[in-house]
């Protein structure tokens, strides 16, 4: 079914679009809207798009880093600094799906995808949003709580601060189909070290919710903990506490409840799959 | 609904077609312009049948909106030999047993020609990483990986 396609020469105009229209959506690389539309999805009556790349745009300002919402994996890959997000990009997806694929379009993806998001979190990253209100940053956990109602909101851009270091900043996806599948769980922590225990925990989870979400029972039996063997048993302990996976062709909630723990012990221990 | 005029390059030579609103790139290149090679598979970007190459790189035509091709240059399998020529690729997957049923072999080829114009002596795990979007469900994938690296091995002749 034909709908109509708007193409927007600034993203003002794009989200003045998308809240005066409630069957319209962004599209930016199309792995999410196309394949609505390829299902029939008759909700969707409009799509609104942008002349030009003014949201694909990478800034850096000292730690601080911007990446704008049409930013595709593939330039991520591309981009030597996003080294630490190298594994969370090359778990999502095909080389083409990373061509396509956004960040900003990540935000909007439904578990059991969405790995990026799971990452950002963890990374407590703000997004950029404008809607017919105006421009504003807002918490990236907020947004996504709130993603579902926030009908004519565009997401902008990510920012975040870099990790601390190398190792502050772990991601592990477990999948059955090998070399990569949609997510029984993705787990991403930033646990940074100080004087060998760690603090400002924060643990991440994709496929455990409807959006990615914070395991912060996790988080708090974590903070100021070692990263060995007993500093992690409670973390581990309370790994599904607030979660509510969905049972999906990938894996039953039940199951994901029961392996998550163990997953977040080996990645906070260093150990491999 | 009204249609829209798109242009683009089609291997090599210049299209104009017009499209509905929403119309997906897949749709545009078998039905309009008459180019059969990338397939219809899944219809959702999962299994990489309808892949091409959008100025180099390797996309899902079936997800991908048409009006954003503008100006761009879409290669496909249906352009890859020369006359009566195949292609080191194509020869490769003949000699090394690597098609079947065929059906995923076009998106197969596009995401092995991507990998091997950016990087001509990948090792098997880079092979592996390169398809793994694309699905087979009648060889194994083992004959594929073989077939892409005999490629390497023997050196594109022709970009």
């Amino acid at each position: 079914m034909p709908v109509t396609v708007k193409t927007c020469a600034t993203p003002a105009e794009a989200a003045a679009a998308l809240s005066s229209d409630r069957g319209a959506r962004y599209i930016a690389g199309g792995t999410l809207v196309m394949r609505a539309l390829n299902e029939g999805d008759v909700e969707i009556t409009t799509l609104v798009r942008l002349a030009d790349r003014s949201l694909a745009q990478i800034r850096t300002s000292g730690a601080r880093v911007s990446i704008g919402a049409d930013v595709t994996l593939l330039q991520i890959l591309r981009e030597r600094e996003f080294s630490y997000l190298h594994p969370v990009v090359r778990s999502i997806g095909g080389p083409a799906v990373r061509t396509m694929g956004t960040v900003g379009g990540n935000l909007f993806a439904y578990p059991p995808f969405g790995d990026l998001a799971a990452a950002l979190l963890a990374l407590d990253a703000t997004v950029s949003v404008q809607s017919g209100y105006g421009a504003r940053d807002m918490g990236l956990e907020e947004f996504l709580a709130a993603r579902d109602r926030a009908g004519g909101t565009l997401a902008l851009a990510v920012s975040f601060e870099r990790p601390a270091s190398v190792d502050a900043f772990r991601y592990r996806k477990v999948a059955r189909v090998k070399p990569k599948g949609a997510s029984v769980v993705s787990i991403a922590a930033h646990v940074p070290n100080r004087g060998g225990r760690v603090s400002n925990v924060r643990i991440a989870y994709g496929a455990m919710a409807p959006t990615a979400i914070r395991a912060k029972a996790a988080e708090r039996a974590l903070e100021g903990r070692t990263l060995d063997e007993a500093g992690v048993a409670a973390a581990v302990a309370a790994a599904a506490e607030g979660t509510s996976p969905a049972t999906d062709a990938i894996a039953s909630a039940w199951y994901r409840r029961e392996v998550v723990g163990v997953h977040l012990r080996r990645l906070l221990l260093g150990l491999e799959s | 609904m009204a249609k829209t005029a798109l242009q683009f390059i089609h291997n090599g030579r210049e299209v104009a077609v017009f499209v509905d609103g929403g119309a997906n790139l897949l749709s545009v290149l078998r039905d309009l312009v008459g180019d059969h090679s990338p397939k219809f598979g899944c219809g959702q970007g999962g299994c990489g049948a309808c892949t091409v190459l959008i100025d180099g790189d390797p996309v899902l035509s079936c997800v991908t909106l048409a009006e954003s091709v503008a100006g761009k240059s879409i290669d496909t399998a249906d352009d890859l030999k020369s006359g009566p020529d195949l292609h080191p690729l194509q020869t490769a997957f003949m000699a090394n047993f690597a098609a079947q049923c065929g059906y995923c072999t076009p998106g197969m080829l596009m995401a092995a020609k991507a990998l091997l114009d950016h990087n001509p002596s990948p090792s098997r795990a880079e092979v592996v990483e390169a398809i793994s979007g694309n699905i087979c469900r009648c060889t194994g994938y083992e004959p594929i990986i073989n077939a892409i690296l005999a490629a390497a091995g023997h050196g594109l002749r022709r970009a």
